[in-house]
């Protein structure tokens, strides 16, 4: 049994919405795959629940306004199987199938993955290179705030007590001259902690990168973009040297920590080559390599 | 609350508190079969399929069954017969200490349904996209590669000689088609 205290189910967000305003102890659950667990550990934050376990206002995925939707309670294998993220957003696709295993993918979802403030989060980096906006439903209405400054801490985010995430926007991917990609570096294939995660964007101009976009996960308190490694690359020639230039300038960006996972030197190294390697990767989607 | 699913086909009405996670609640019903390897969706032992999707038990709520149909290893060997996926588990020798077998066969059998058809050369169904999908599943006996070959011989596959581990095929190339242990 799981120490549930209070338990009310929620048949839609306002609904929702309403629960968590009226009762200041109460929290929502989602997928299950992070909360059931921590009720298991004997953490009882999470002992007064309002589910929202599949609720169709938080599922489905629509193109809009140039921009792709993605509900909160959209799962990473829903993520994966859909035909306007594999087309749109490919980056989110590949970033889901590392999350886990096939089972937890089911029931998983990427707002619970957001909203719970893993530092290790996959869904994180790819989202902040790709410039996630987010929405959500709170007692005084809806608003909106861009992914880049959700995150506040581990295990933080800027989520007010009664409000939910209801979905994610993610502008369309310019075409030709674009292409992300994320890698997860972790000791096993599948069912493991994330030790290192890196997502990259780049937009070319000719042979040029006009822009640069790179994020990690577990480089630091709490999933970040990388300001110094994007400048050393901005305008930069697609060139090894700028590879090399951006894998030096990223150090300004991380504070990577020891932990029985890797040490900080370890995480540095990875941090470093993964850089490397998945800027070109990004860049070969859009159809370049570096010279 | 009064839960209303189905499991293995069978109706089932019962009082459920909130807190009874679908593992505890199958294993009290008397669905044994399906076991608790870590309880916290790290091993798969528990995985059984909630409207044909693999699901870790113990990470579902009882509650979240509602109107849906679930399947367990109880439901698989109909009148004694064991389904082509056991059968196969059993000719690939993917069976040892059988603790993690019923929520392995679960996922094999969502994973042969979905890709009925396929051509076998398909890299949808290769060894090692059987890995990926079958994943979520720890195993302490095999080494997995039996399991895989399993896999293999369920969609079917034909399977070289020197992918097959030791003698698991009768002479004449096909095991017996009932339970080793039942009575006949």
């Amino acid at each position: 049994m799981f120490a549930i205290e209070r338990y009310q189910k929620a048949e839609s967000v306002a609904q929702a919405v309403g629960m968590l305003a009226a009762d200041p102890f109460a929290r929502a659950i989602a997928g299950g795959t992070d909360v059931l667990v921590r009720l298991r550990d004997g953490h009882l934050d999470y002992a007064n629940l309002v589910d929202i376990h599949a609720l169709s206002e938080l599922t489905g995925i629509s193109l809009e306004d140039g921009a792709l939707s993605v509900g909160a309670g959209t799962t990473f294998t829903a993520l994966m199987e859909s035909p306007l993220v594999t087309a749109h957003a490919p980056l989110l696709a590949q970033a889901a199938a590392r999350v886990a295993g096939p089972q937890i993918r089911n029931v998983a979802t990427v707002g619970g993955n957001l909203c719970n403030g893993s530092v290790c989060a996959d869904s994180a980096p790819p989202l902040l290179v790709l410039e996630a906006l987010l929405e959500f439903a709170g007692p005084e209405g809806t608003r909106r705030a861009p992914l880049r400054g959700f995150h506040l801490g581990p295990g933080k985010v800027a989520l007010g007590r009664a409000e939910i995430l209801t979905a994610i926007r993610v502008p369309v991917a310019p075409g030709r001259d674009f292409g992300a990609a994320y890698e997860k570096y972790a000791m096993r294939r599948a069912m493991d902690i994330t030790t290192i995660g890196c997502a990259a964007a780049v937009r070319f101009d000719g042979q040029a990168v006009a822009e640069l976009r790179l994020a990690y996960s577990v480089a630091a308190p709490l999933p970040v973009r990388c300001p110094a490694a994007e400048a050393a690359a901005m305008g930069q020639p697609f060139t090894m040297a700028t590879l090399e230039a951006v894998a030096r300038a990223v150090e300004a960006d991380v504070t990577p920590r020891t932990s029985w996972r890797a040490s900080k030197e370890f995480r540095m190294h990875i941090i470093r080559e993964m850089a490397r390697r998945v800027i070109t990767q990004a860049a070969a989607r859009a159809g370049r390599s570096p010279a | 609350m009064i839960l209303q699913c189905t499991v293995n086909g069978q109706a089932i009405r019962r009082e459920v508190e909130p807190g009874l996670s679908l593992l505890d609640a199958l294993r009290e019903w008397g669905f044994t079969g399906t076991k608790q390897g870590c309880g916290v969706g790290e091993c798969g032992a528990c995985t059984v399929l909630l409207d044909g999707v693999p699901t870790n038990a113990c990470l579902t709520l009882a509650v979240w069954a509602e109107g849906k149909a679930v399947r367990t290893i109880e439901g698989e060997a109909a009148s004694g017969t064991l389904s082509p996926v056991q059968q196969a588990y059993l000719e690939a020798g993917a069976v040892q200490c059988g603790f993690c077998t019923p929520g392995l066969v679960m996922t094999t059998t969502a994973f042969v349904e979905k890709h009925r058809g396929r051509a076998p050369e398909a890299p949808e169904i290769s060894r090692e996209a059987i890995r990926t999908a079958h994943a979520g599943h720890l195993c302490r006996c095999t080494g997995y590669d039996t399991i895989v070959t399993a896999v293999e011989l369920a969609l079917g596959k034909s399977v070289s000689p020197e992918t097959r581990e030791g003698d698991v095929l009768r002479p004449g190339g096909k095991a017996a088609t009932s339970c080793p242990h039942s009575k006949d």
